[in-house]
Formats: structure tokens, C-alpha cells, sequence
């Protein structure tokens, strides 16, 4: 588990900070601890602190208005959640979950004023934080507006069935997700909604193709 | 044959997520590296997989043809 101080040094919004600036950030910080599956944040309330990760890992994601669960990210030690929101202000756009037991620093959203005001620096490290999370879902834009990943999990799906009499390469979601230059978080869900829609099955370690026809279709090809 | 998920130990940085967040208790670290538990039935969630940020450990799947 990361100590609080030790938080406080690799976090990449406290760079350049010096010792007593940094004791004074860590003096504003209090701990949480939370049960597997706890739910952290609901999306939607009002933000009310920004969280750094001492131990475990927690789930944000978002629902749908047919009640799915889709999930943006996983958080691990060492990294932050809930910053837009303390940020610019309004609500939780998305909730956050604990995936196992999990220790946790909050600031509140009033102190993270405070020290942004007492500290430039960490305003300027927020900066380039944010920054370089708005190339990254850019490029997701892109992403999404020009290539239907469910299409290129499905051609994957197809390149690699066999029949089941010769084994086949083995895919984990990490290979597909990389094979099809996305986040493995996408092919995760891509696989749900190809199951829901019967087109595959999971089963354990196998996904069994139902309807290769409309796999096919899916991939637009005619493999 | 019961299948485990696949340890790479060169990646694996000891951190311990996978052992946390795995509900059938099936890894374990020793030595600072993950390992798989024996006679335990893995269940294939991926969620190991999900949560290891070096890669080090990997659900594969075999893909076949409904018959």
C-alpha cells in the first residue's frame, strides 16, 4: 500500500513542490477505506472531493438509460479519479466503484481550491495533466467517428475461429485490443454486445461463435 | 483440463491487484511475482487480466465455431 507521502511525491499534480508545500498538501488530505464493491461516487451527485488510490482498484463507469454498465477506466494505486468534476465544478459524470478492497487520500473540493490558489505550481501541473488526457480522448474521438471497433472485433473473431478439432491461437481481450488499436475496456464491451446480441458465447475460456453469418456482417467482409 | 490464466514473470511487478480482486482466491504472490494456485477452479472472469497494468498476467481464449 502507498503511504500517504509517497502518494503525494509520484502524483504528477504535486511535481516540483517542495517539502514543506508538500507536507502542507498532505495535512489537507484524509483517509477512506472502502469494501469490495462499494459504491464511491454515483454519477450524477454533486463532486465533493478529488481521490488518490493508496491501495486496490476502482472501477468508473457509467450507465445507461437501459440500466448496462459501461466502463471507462480502471484506477489503480498511485493514480487520481473524480478530478473534472472538482475542477470545473457540476456533478459526477460517471460512479466509481471499489474492485477489491481499497485505501484511499481524498482532498476536498474547497481544499483543492485552496492549494491551487496557494501554489501555482500545481495549477500549472493540473494543466498539463488535463492536457494530455484531451490529446487521448481526441484520439478516441477519432476513434469512435471513423472506425467501429465492434466491427474490427469481429474480424478478429473471425481471422482467429477454428473449428474446434485443431487448436487455434489463443486471444486474451489485451491481444484484441491491441490487434485492433483500441483500449481493452472497448473490446471487453464489444464482446458483451456481441453475446447479447447471441452472435458469440462465452464460455470460460472459449468464445464460441453462434452466427458466423452475422459476424460476417459485422466485420463487413466476406470472410 | 483446467485451464489457469497465464503468468508472464518477467512483467510482474509484485503489486498485487490480481490477488485482490480475484474472488475464487486462485494467485498468489511469492517471491515478489504472482503465481496461480493449485486445484483452484478459475472461472475465466478476466478480471485479473483487467486490473494488471504490466501485462503480466493473461486470460487467452480459444475462439471456435458453434456446432
Amino acid at each position: 500500500m502507498l503511504s500517504k507521502p509517497e502518494l503525494i511525491e509520484s502524483s504528477p499534480y504535486f511535481t516540483g513542490l517542495v517539502a514543506a508545500e508538500l507536507e502542507a498538501v498532505s495535512r489537507l488530505m484524509f483517509e477512506k477505506q472502502c469494501e469490495r464493491g462499494e459504491i464511491i461516487l454515483f454519477e450524477g451527485e454533486a463532486a465533493g472531493a478529488l481521490y488518490f488510490i493508496a491501495s486496490g482498484a476502482v472501477k468508473i463507469f457509467k450507465t445507461s438509460a437501459d440500466g448496462k454498465e459501461q466502463i471507462l477506466t480502471i484506477v489503480r494505486p498511485g493514480e487520481a479519479f473524480n478530478e473534472v468534476p472538482v475542477f470545473n465544478g457540476g456533478i459526477n459524470p460517471a460512479s466509481a466503484q471499489a474492485m477489491t478492497p481499497v485505501a484511499l487520500y481524498g482532498i476536498s473540493r474547497q481544499d483543492v481550491e485552496s492549494i491551487l490558489r496557494s501554489y501555482p505550481q500545481v495549477a500549472l501541473n493540473v494543466i498539463k495533466v488535463m492536457a494530455k488526457r484531451l490529446r487521448n480522448l481526441v484520439s478516441l474521438v477519432e476513434d469512435l467517428s471513423f472506425r467501429r471497433v465492434i466491427g474490427r472485433v469481429a474480424k478478429i473473431l473471425l481471422e482467429y475461429v477454428t473449428d474446434g478439432a485443431t487448436p487455434g491461437a489463443r486471444l486474451s481481450q489485451r491481444d484484441m485490443a491491441a490487434i485492433a488499436g483500441t483500449a481493452r475496456e472497448v473490446v471487453s464491451r464489444s464482446l458483451k454486445a456481441l453475446e447479447e446480441e447471441g452472435i458469440i458465447r462465452m464460455d470460460r475460456h472459449r468464445i464460441i461463435v453462434k452466427d458466423k453469418t452475422a459476424l460476417q456482417e459485422m466485420a463487413g467482409s466476406s470472410i | 483440463m483446467r485451464l489457469s490464466p497465464q503468468i508472464d514473470s518477467n512483467k510482474c511487478n509484485g503489486c498485487g491487484l490480481c490477488v485482490s480482486i480475484c474472488l475464487q482466491h486462485g494467485l498468489v504472490i511469492v517471491n515478489n511475482v504472482v503465481v496461480v494456485v493449485e486445484g483452484v477452479e478459475c472461472d475465466w472472469c478476466a478480471q485479473c487480466e483487467a486490473v494488471c497494468i504490466t501485462g503480466a498476467i493473461s486470460c487467452p481464449y480459444e475462439i471456435v465455431l458453434e456446432i
